[in-house]
């Protein structure tokens, strides 16, 4: 029997499969507002787990990224996607294009496939976070999964804004985050996403007169 | 085995037979309070009991032996299952005479008969209810599996008291697969016990009824002790959840008496807990359409698996 890891590793491991329980959540989720406040959540996870390997490692900067995550992902973003879903009205999702059981076996697929991808990494890996790296590309996974399976505008947007949280936390895992500068940059490009994308959303609905990405593919109109 | 060990564990068994009905009654007072109902007495579940063994028992002229035997094998198996849990403490007899994947046989055992004894009579109801609760049981059972699976990858035995020898010992270490295989737990005790998102133990709505339907033929003695069982049921889903996520406040081996009466008051403290966060999860969620309830339970299942597979990453 090998000796328990550290707390700190112990608790990262912890929230590391929080991370990856929202992001199975997310996946099975049919109601927008839900998924949005899931998206929050998975943030407010991200953010103590940013917060944590700063305060085992000693690293002033990432820190400010905990705050930067914070303020972003937990109170800014989901407050700007809900007032687009109340202007939209689009509360419910349709249908996925795979209904949802077979949405979540092939999630799982997924994170077998992200777990032996990390594997060779993890074992050449020193930080505390090693163990974690697997659970970070599984997240970005199942985001890209949820984009892929989606078929409204907003549910693909909140999918993209997941997967970042999985390559965020995959910085954090592998490498103790990236520059400042980097996650500056980064945030500031998420945010005005968002705020480009939400135009979008209502010149989709202009146009089709639903948020339905699926009249997208036709390129005149009959 | 010696007259003092079997005495404690009768001790313990009686303990258990008597409590499952005050939890039903207390998760009924918790649903009352929670939707602004003035709450049945606690004691509620045992009077029912007791003014339904003063009854006659009327039978349908159809009822085969079977019928008549089902309450009785019922309320033996969850007796049974009762015994193999380590509730209160680690080294009583019978709980070291079978082990977890018994203990899902015990359950299925049950199942079954109730089922059989549904159908027995040749009413629709009766057959509709057997049938649902088939369906419900063989999608419920390997996530059930899974979830055990999970600890007994953490303690490396099949055995409940092991399990929980190893997950109690000192140092305290988190484990993240657990809290993927406690969900899990949670959504195959909600479905198992005939509670809200997959059945309304409240409702006599014939269409959505499961539980219910499969006992509408049953009375006086033999309908006590049908629901008598089924709150014997939900009493040994909560102490296995104690077992495997909470195993803190069981007696281990060779405590004395003082500790045996702790273990018997955290194993209460335990239980009102459970039962008000269970009446609390009731009363949040809405009942599920019937065709969605494998959904329900394949999450639990896939839950149950990453458990697995995170126990395996992350290597705790």
């Amino acid at each position: 029997m090998t000796p328990p890891p550290t707390l700190g590793a112990q608790l990262l491991n912890g929230l590391a499969a929080g991370l990856l329980l929202i992001s199975f959540a997310m996946l099975s989720q049919r109601r927008t507002r839900r998924l949005i406040g899931l998206f929050a959540w998975q943030g407010a996870i991200l953010c103590a787990s940013t917060g944590l390997v700063a305060y085992t490692a000693g690293l002033r900067h990432l820190w400010f990224s905990a705050a930067l995550t914070l303020l972003l992902k937990v109170l800014v973003l989901p407050w700007i996607l809900l007032g687009l879903v109340r202007r939209l009205e689009a509360q419910w999702d349709t249908e996925p294009l795979i209904n949802i059981p077979t949405t979540m076996l092939l999630g799982v697929g997924l994170v077998i496939f992200a777990f032996g991808l990390a594997q060779p990494i993890s074992v050449l890996a020193t930080t505390i976070t090693r163990n974690t790296l697997g659970i970070a590309l599984a997240v970005i996974f199942l985001a890209f999964l949820m984009m892929i399976t989606r078929r409204k505008a907003v549910t693909q947007v909140i999918g993209f804004l997941a997967m970042e949280n999985g390559l965020f936390f995959a910085a954090t895992s592998a490498t103790y985050g990236m520059p400042m500068v980097v996650e500056l940059g980064i945030a500031l490009d998420v945010l005005v996403g968002v705020l480009i994308l939400g135009i979008f959303f209502f010149q989709i609905r202009e146009q089709f007169e639903s948020l339905d990405l699926h009249h997208l593919e036709t390129l005149k109109e009959d | 085995m010696n007259a003092l060990a079997i005495a404690r564990q009768s001790w313990e068994l009686l303990l258990a037979i008597a409590m499952a009905p005050i939890l039903m009654g207390w998760i009924a007072q918790c649903r009352a309070w929670l939707q602004n109902r003035s709450a049945p007495p606690l004691l509620q579940p045992w009077h029912t009991i007791r003014k339904l063994f003063w009854k006659d028992a009327a039978l349908g002229d159809q009822a085969s032996p079977l019928f008549r035997a089902t309450p009785y094998v019922l309320f033996g198996t969850m007796v049974v299952a009762a015994a193999i849990i380590p509730s209160v403490a680690l080294d009583l007899p019978f709980v070291w005479a079978a082990d977890a994947i018994a203990l899902v046989g015990v359950f299925a055992t049950a199942r079954v008969f109730m089922a059989l004894a549904a159908m027995d009579l040749g009413t629709a109801f009766g057959s509709l209810g057997a049938r649902r609760e088939m369906m419900i049981g063989f999608l419920a059972e390997p996530a059930l599996l899974m979830v055990f699976f999970n600890a007994f990858l953490i303690s490396g035995s099949t055995a409940l008291p092991s399990i929980v020898g190893r997950l109690s010992a000192p140092p305290f270490v988190i484990y993240p697969s657990l809290a993927f295989a406690g969900v899990a737990f949670v959504m195959v005790v909600l479905a198992e016990n005939a509670r809200i998102p997959i059945d309304n133990p409240a409702t006599h709505l014939e269409l959505t009824m499961i539980h219910e339907a499969m006992v509408l033929e049953y009375s006086a003695r033999h309908l006590a002790l049908v629901e008598w069982a089924s709150a014997l049921k939900l009493f040994n889903y909560a102490c296995i959840g104690f077992a495997l996520f909470v195993p803190w406040g069981i007696a281990p081996h060779h405590a004395s008496p003082v500790a045996m009466l702790l273990a018997e008051v955290a194993l209460v403290l335990k239980l009102a807990a459970a039962g008000a966060v269970l009446a609390v999860v009731e009363t949040v969620s809405a009942k599920l359409r019937i065709f969605r309830a494998p959904e329900f339970l394949a999450t639990a299942f896939l839950l149950a698996v990453l458990g697995l597979l995170v126990h395996l990453m992350l290597g705790a």
